[in-house]
């Protein structure tokens, strides 16, 4: 009835933690969006946010560099701490705290301007490169990390509007992580791709972990099993279990997880 | 009673044609023909006023822009100069050279007509006046044939032009008299009299009522156009400013809807209270200069602003937010993503809104008329300063000036200016549509 996914082969080394939450929640106006969430995320690990719609795990992530800060009704309670700072303390400012902790959107939205600018964009306003030659090499870097080099090289001053969607979502996550990251945040980076461009973008996920502690928000289990380590499932705003990603999908202790995973919720 | 109920669970398919039409779908259609008779109906209407309205303004106005002008080859000999030159009453001499030397000519046509110096000045002007100021200015030219172009009064315009009639003359008019009609018959019979491009009138100024030839839109569009600079330096940058602030930045609360309210309020209140504001605010209170256009580009600032603001806050709201979290999210500040790159995105909607709020502003005529920018004005000013704080008027107030008095030359000439304010317009419009396709970016 149920096929077991193919998980990642590598098991999860042990590694630091590198964002601790503690008792969090978010209200949007009078609804309790997420409700005392208590959450590890470790350092250079993949980590899956899943649950059906309207759970909270996009709201969760977006807590994570402070998105949230741009809706007027949102309200975050709780403790949220980076690499044992915590983020919602009156003297972080949000701006710096993002430069540390890169985003990638649901839907590809490159800046309309040139895939150069797009790249070019962060590093500049973050004053990361002296001169021309420094900021070249790491649009460079940046692209050959986002696995869309050999594509964009020669057409760099072309819009990056021109891109094909999977083309120009892996931009975007080349502008995420042009900037140098701590973290990335992935919200359903491929529910607009086509499986090809999906794969693509999962390689590359799984390369980008060697660097960053990557958290993704997806619909996809199937996404979740192949690329993360560990999988936080979230229903109705509640965490309901949180553990390395072949338990979940194997032995989960919750019957509400099993629930989900096996398709009678959801 | 089995069949009856067996019949009456499945009731007999009626067989219907799909050549034919049935009942609902004649009336469906025939109702929707109907609608589209009226929108045709309504596009005419529309059509026929619009044409009506051009081809009044257009047959009204283009005479003015045209005027009769006497061209003749007239040769000034170096006797006659000097002549001239050193006698007491110089002009007077040179008219009457002029008179005689236009009475031969005729002769010489074989065309037999009787005038005096004063019926010259009665068609022509000073003609001795300007013949000397063109002779002291060009010294050498004396003893060589010359053509001159003397500008026609305005009644020999109309005369020509078969608004004024022998019928029309009145007793005791000084400035026509009855035998100057058959002058012109004359002229024109011997060929002097021709149509020329009347540049006076773009580039002239407001002239008194004893000469409505005279006039010319040139200092009023000055003055339009130092409204016009006061405006855009003043309203743009206060109502970009004060659009991205509500927009992008401002809480959303009780205090931001009150002036979200009011500013949409603003845009509706009529020209004329703001006329009466700047009135007591700039002119009885802040003792700025009356009738300048310092004052009236204040005035039409506080018109203009209110469509300023609701078209460039339209035009950031168009911005997808998609684009502000990209570059919040690469660590970009609020400043920075909306200096970046909501507002390029949205400059092709804040420039159209800016020219049309400053088109509308050109055209404004009532707040003018309280702040006396109303005046006759019959000279430019001499600085640039001077063009902000010298009284002047601006056009559509000199178009309604003129349309006001009786002489219906002057009502040739206000038709003429709204040619010319319509062609402003026109202007400005086809700027926005340039601008706009120039700055618009593809998705």
């Amino acid at each position: 009835m149920y096929d077991a996914p193919p998980f990642t082969t590598q098991e999860t080394a042990v590694t630091d933690v590198k964002i601790k939450a503690d008792k969090v929640q978010v209200y949007y106006g009078d609804t309790h969006a997420i409700k005392d969430v208590d959450v590890q995320i470790d350092d250079k690990t993949v980590t899956a946010f899943i649950g059906p719609s309207g759970c909270g795990k996009s709201t969760f992530l977006r807590c994570l560099n402070r998105m949230n800060d741009t809706i007027d009704i949102c309200r975050v309670e709780g403790n949220i701490a980076i690499d044992g700072e915590d983020i919602y303390d009156k003297r972080v400012d949000p701006v710096q705290l993002r430069a540390k902790v890169g985003m990638v959107f649901q839907k590809p939205n490159p800046f309309p301007k040139s895939i150069y600018d797009n790249i070019a964009y962060g590093p500049r306003i973050h004053g990361m490169a002296k001169n021309k030659a420094e900021l070249d090499e790491i649009v460079e870097k940046a692209l050959r990390r986002g696995a869309i080099w050999e594509e964009a090289k020669d057409r760099l001053h072309e819009p990056g509007t021109g891109l094909s969607g999977g083309q120009q979502q892996r931009l975007c996550i080349a502008r995420a992580v042009a900037t140098e990251p701590e973290v990335l945040l992935m919200d359903e980076p491929c529910s607009a791709l086509d499986p090809i461009a999906t794969a693509q973008v999962e390689e590359l996920i799984d390369e980008l972990r060697q660097n960053y502690a990557v958290v993704i928000v997806t619909h996809s289990m199937q996404q979740a099993a192949r690329v993360s380590q560990k999988t936080a499932f979230f229903h109705l705003g509640n965490l309901v279990e949180y553990d390395d990603t072949s338990k979940i999908f194997t032995n989960p202790e919750d019957s509400r997880t099993e629930s989900y995973i096996t398709g009678r919720i959801g | 009673m089995t069949d009856a109920s067996m019949d009456s669970a499945a009731p007999k398919r009626r067989f219907v044609s799909l050549t034919a039409e049935d009942d609902r779908t004649r009336k469906r259609n025939a109702a929707e023909k109907r609608f589209r008779m009226y929108g045709i109906v309504a596009i005419a209407i529309g059509l026929f006023f619009l044409v009506s309205l051009v081809y009044a303004i257009l047959s009204q106005g283009l005479p003015a822009f045209k005027q009769a002008v006497v061209k003749i080859e007239y040769t000034l000999t170096q006797e006659q100069y000097d002549d001239a030159e050193s006698k007491l009453l110089k002009t007077a001499v040179y008219t009457d050279n002029f008179v005689a030397y236009l009475s031969e000519e005729m002769n010489a046509r074989g065309i037999e007509v009787e005038f005096d110096a004063a019926a010259i000045e009665r068609l022509l002007g000073k003609v001795g006046g300007d013949l000397r100021a063109f002779y002291g200015e060009n010294e050498d030219m004396v003893g060589q044939p010359v053509t001159f172009e003397l500008a026609a009064a305005s009644r020999v315009d109309r005369y020509l032009k078969g608004t004024f009639e022998r019928e029309d003359l009145q007793e005791g008019n000084r400035f026509f008299m009855a035998e100057d009609f058959d002058l012109i018959d004359a002229m024109q019979e011997a060929g002097f009299i021709s149509q020329a491009f009347n540049w006076n009138f773009i580039t002239g100024v407001d002239s008194g009522v004893d000469n409505p030839g005279g006039a010319g839109i040139g200092a009023s569009v000055l003055g339009s156009f130092f409204m016009m600079l006061v405006v855009l330096f003043l309203a743009l940058p206060i109502g970009v400013a004060a659009s991205i602030y509500l927009e992008e930045f401002a809480p959303k609360n009780r205090f931001t809807d009150f002036i979200e309210v009011n500013i949409s309020n603003l845009a509706a209140v009529p020209s004329i209270v703001f006329g009466i504001l700047g009135l007591a605010v700039f002119i009885q209170f802040a003792h700025l200069p009356q009738s300048a256009p310092l004052v009236g580009g204040l005035v039409l600032t506080l018109m203009t602003l209110p469509t300023i603001i609701i078209s460039t806050r339209a035009s950031l709201k168009a911005v997808p937010p998609s684009i502000r979290d990209a570059a919040l999210g690469v660590g970009a500040s609020k400043m920075q993503s909306v200096f970046h790159h909501v507002l390029p995105l949205a400059m092709p909607g804040i420039l159209t809104g800016t020219i049309i709020g400053l088109a509308q502003a050109l055209g404004e005529t009532a707040p003018l008329l309280l702040i006396g920018m109303v005046g006759f004005i019959s000279r430019y000013p001499d600085t640039f300063l001077a063009g902000f704080l010298e009284p002047n008027s601006a056009m559509p107030a000199q178009i309604y000036n003129w349309a006001a008095r009786s002489d219906a030359v002057f009502t040739e000439k206000a038709w003429g200016g709204i040619i010319i304010l319509l062609v402003f317009l026109l202007t400005m419009n086809i700027i926005a549509i340039i601008l706009r396709r120039r700055f618009e970016r593809r998705w």
